[in-house]
């Protein structure tokens, strides 16, 4: 591994100046990055380690959430708050990595980790764009049964890993930064990206801005609610498909609808017209199947992965039907 | 002041301070753990007189005893106990985060200590398999272990016991995992032996011992209405 530095951050403001030096990262629980200095993928001079500088805590927070970004993702998950008002995010976390990963890894590392493409992992695979940027992409041509099948460009066909995130999206969460700027709110729907011509680029966290916290509003929809993990083994394994759905539904009839998919694309995928078109209707399989045709439009597979796209529409389906059976 | 400062004990250490003496060296110097957990004796940082520079200092509990260590930021913690502390009981399995061979508990909460740098741990205490018996006797783990046979070939043992010391405290707390039905019922878990493969699921074992380690676990778990009138 290359030597690096190791700087014990004392305030945000602190962490914010120490990252400034070139070839900086922030460190949090270090379950995705040191992994990755292990391989070479990632080589900083520098690690600020921030575990001890953002909050931790998990509280109330007008009327909704606030997740500190520095709360492991195992207290998040076991917490009494989450448990009953968002469930959805308990199950998302508990369906990922391992009891001894989850106590170590960060909410605001989990927003930051990397794609799992093996592409990427693997630096004796010469060709990766995000990794090594004008070198090529070795999934389109290679095995890429695990890839996207929604918004991938020529140069990656990358998908985001997390769990997390896609519960995250469906919650319509926001996450707070801080930089040299000054402190600014992302909605999580602009916070990770979609490939294009610079897939080295995961999201739009400008360079020195750290996570501060995540804050989940309240949602109606939020209780009613289901994260489906599809996988090749029934634990610790990523996605091949997830669906994160939560349903508002009154007398009835759907009032306001929640779903994003994990494991298609390069950031958990939402389509607002899909959501749209469950309001108003009765709960049934008929409208699901209507709203996964909308979530799916325009999906491209890869040539080892055509399955991924029936799978995901059931997936919708069945994540939406116990959903909508939840009291 | 002593000519050079060994902070922590060790081989490597003990085994250059006779040579550097007799150079008549007086510079202060001071044992820095390096990556991959061999130690070797460096000049203090000419500007503070203090550790190197680009070093950390920490301090740790393990198993009941104070450290404190000059670590090159890049010593893991599984690499410090391992090779600089001799706790050679937590094994290195992947090196990755995969295996769990490495489990050990920091503040009580089991965690990998492959991914985790020492310097992350200053100021923690840490328990591994060394220190679980209390008295020359077995922790109630490491004897539920022994009597129904749970490892072939041992490797993967240490960091499966240290997950289920763990295990138990989580489900004593009502720390839901992914197979958990009910979030919002916050009582002691119900350890069916669904939860308990599930809540293993961070602990390889190659030798395919799964079927005695969770009844090893089971023998531990709580009494429970459900499981009770279920045929042995």
């Amino acid at each position: 591994m290359r030597p690096f530095t190791y700087h014990r951050a004392a305030s945000v403001t602190d962490a914010v100046a120490a990252v400034g030096r070139p070839e900086s990262k922030f460190l949090g629980g270090g379950t995705n990055l040191i992994d990755l200095m292990k391989t070479g993928v990632e080589h900083p001079a520098h690690l600020v380690d921030v575990t001890r500088v953002p909050s931790a805590a998990i509280e109330e927070h007008a009327g909704g959430l606030r997740i500190g970004a520095m709360a492991r993702n195992s207290d998040v998950a076991n917490h009494a708050l989450v448990r009953t008002r968002y469930p959805l995010l308990a199950q998302a976390l508990l369906a990922g990595a391992t009891p001894q990963l989850r106590n170590l890894a960060t909410v605001g590392g989990n927003l930051m980790q990397r794609t799992r493409c093996y592409y990427f992992y693997d630096p004796t695979l010469g060709e990766c764009n995000k990794r090594n940027p004008g070198s090529g992409c070795g999934a389109r041509s290679g095995f890429n049964r695990i890839h996207a099948i929604l918004g991938a460009s020529p140069q990656c066909i990358a998908v985001h890993p997390s769990d997390l995130c896609v519960a995250l999206a469906a919650l319509e969460a926001v996450v707070q930064v801080q930089g040299p700027a000054g402190a600014r709110a992302i909605p999580m729907a602009d916070f990770h990206r979609l490939p294009g011509n610079t897939p080295q680029i995961d999201t739009n966290l400008r360079p020195e801005e750290l996570i501060v916290a995540v804050d989940v509003p309240p949602q109606a929809a939020a209780t009613r609610s289901h994260y489906l993990k599809v996988r090749d083994r029934n634990s610790y394994a990523f996605a091949l498909v997830s669906v994160a759905a939560a349903l508002d539904i009154d007398g009835g009839t759907i009032r306001q609808a929640r779903i994003a998919l994990g494991g298609v694309a390069h950031k958990p995928w939402r389509v607002p017209a899909a959501e749209q078109a469950l309001a108003g209707q009765p709960p049934g399989e008929a409208a699901f199947a209507r709203a996964a045709d909308l979530l799916l439009a325009g999906a491209q597979p890869q040539h080892d992965n055509a399955f991924k796209v029936e799978l995901a529409r059931r997936s919708v389906v069945r994540a939406l039907t116990v959903a909508a059976s939840q009291s | 002041m002593s000519a050079f400062e060994t902070d922590g004990f060790h081989h490597m250490a003990r085994a250059a301070r006779p040579r550097i003496a007799a150079m008549g060296l007086t510079r202060r110097q001071f044992a820095v753990v390096l990556a991959g957990g061999g130690t070797a004796l460096l000049d203090a940082d000419p500007q503070t007189g203090g550790p190197p520079a680009g070093t950390v200092s920490c301090t740790f509990t393990v198993n009941g005893q104070a450290h404190s260590v000059v670590l090159d930021p890049r010593v893991s913690l599984l690499d410090l106990l391992r090779e600089h502390l001799r706790l050679t009981g937590t094994k290195k399995g992947c090196d990755h985060g995969q295996c769990g061979a490495c489990t050990v508990l920091a503040d009580g909460r089991r965690i990998n200590s492959c991914l985790s740098l020492a310097a992350q741990h200053d100021g923690d205490r840490i328990t591994t398999i060394e220190g679980l018996e209390r008295n020359g006797q077995l922790h109630p783990v490491q004897a539920a272990f022994l009597d129904h046979d749970g490892f072939q070939c041992g490797y993967c043992t240490p960091g499966q016991i240290c997950s289920a010391v763990a295990l138990l405290d989580e489900a004593r707390a009502g720390s839901p995992s992914f197979v958990t039905r009910d979030l919002r019922n916050n009582g002691p878990i119900d350890l069916t032996d669904d939860e308990i493969r599930e809540r293993m699921s961070g602990n390889l074992c190659r030798c395919g011992a799964y079927p005695n380690i969770v009844a090893a676990v089971r023998s531990l778990a709580p009494p429970s209405a459900s499981r009770s009138i279920e045929p042995e």
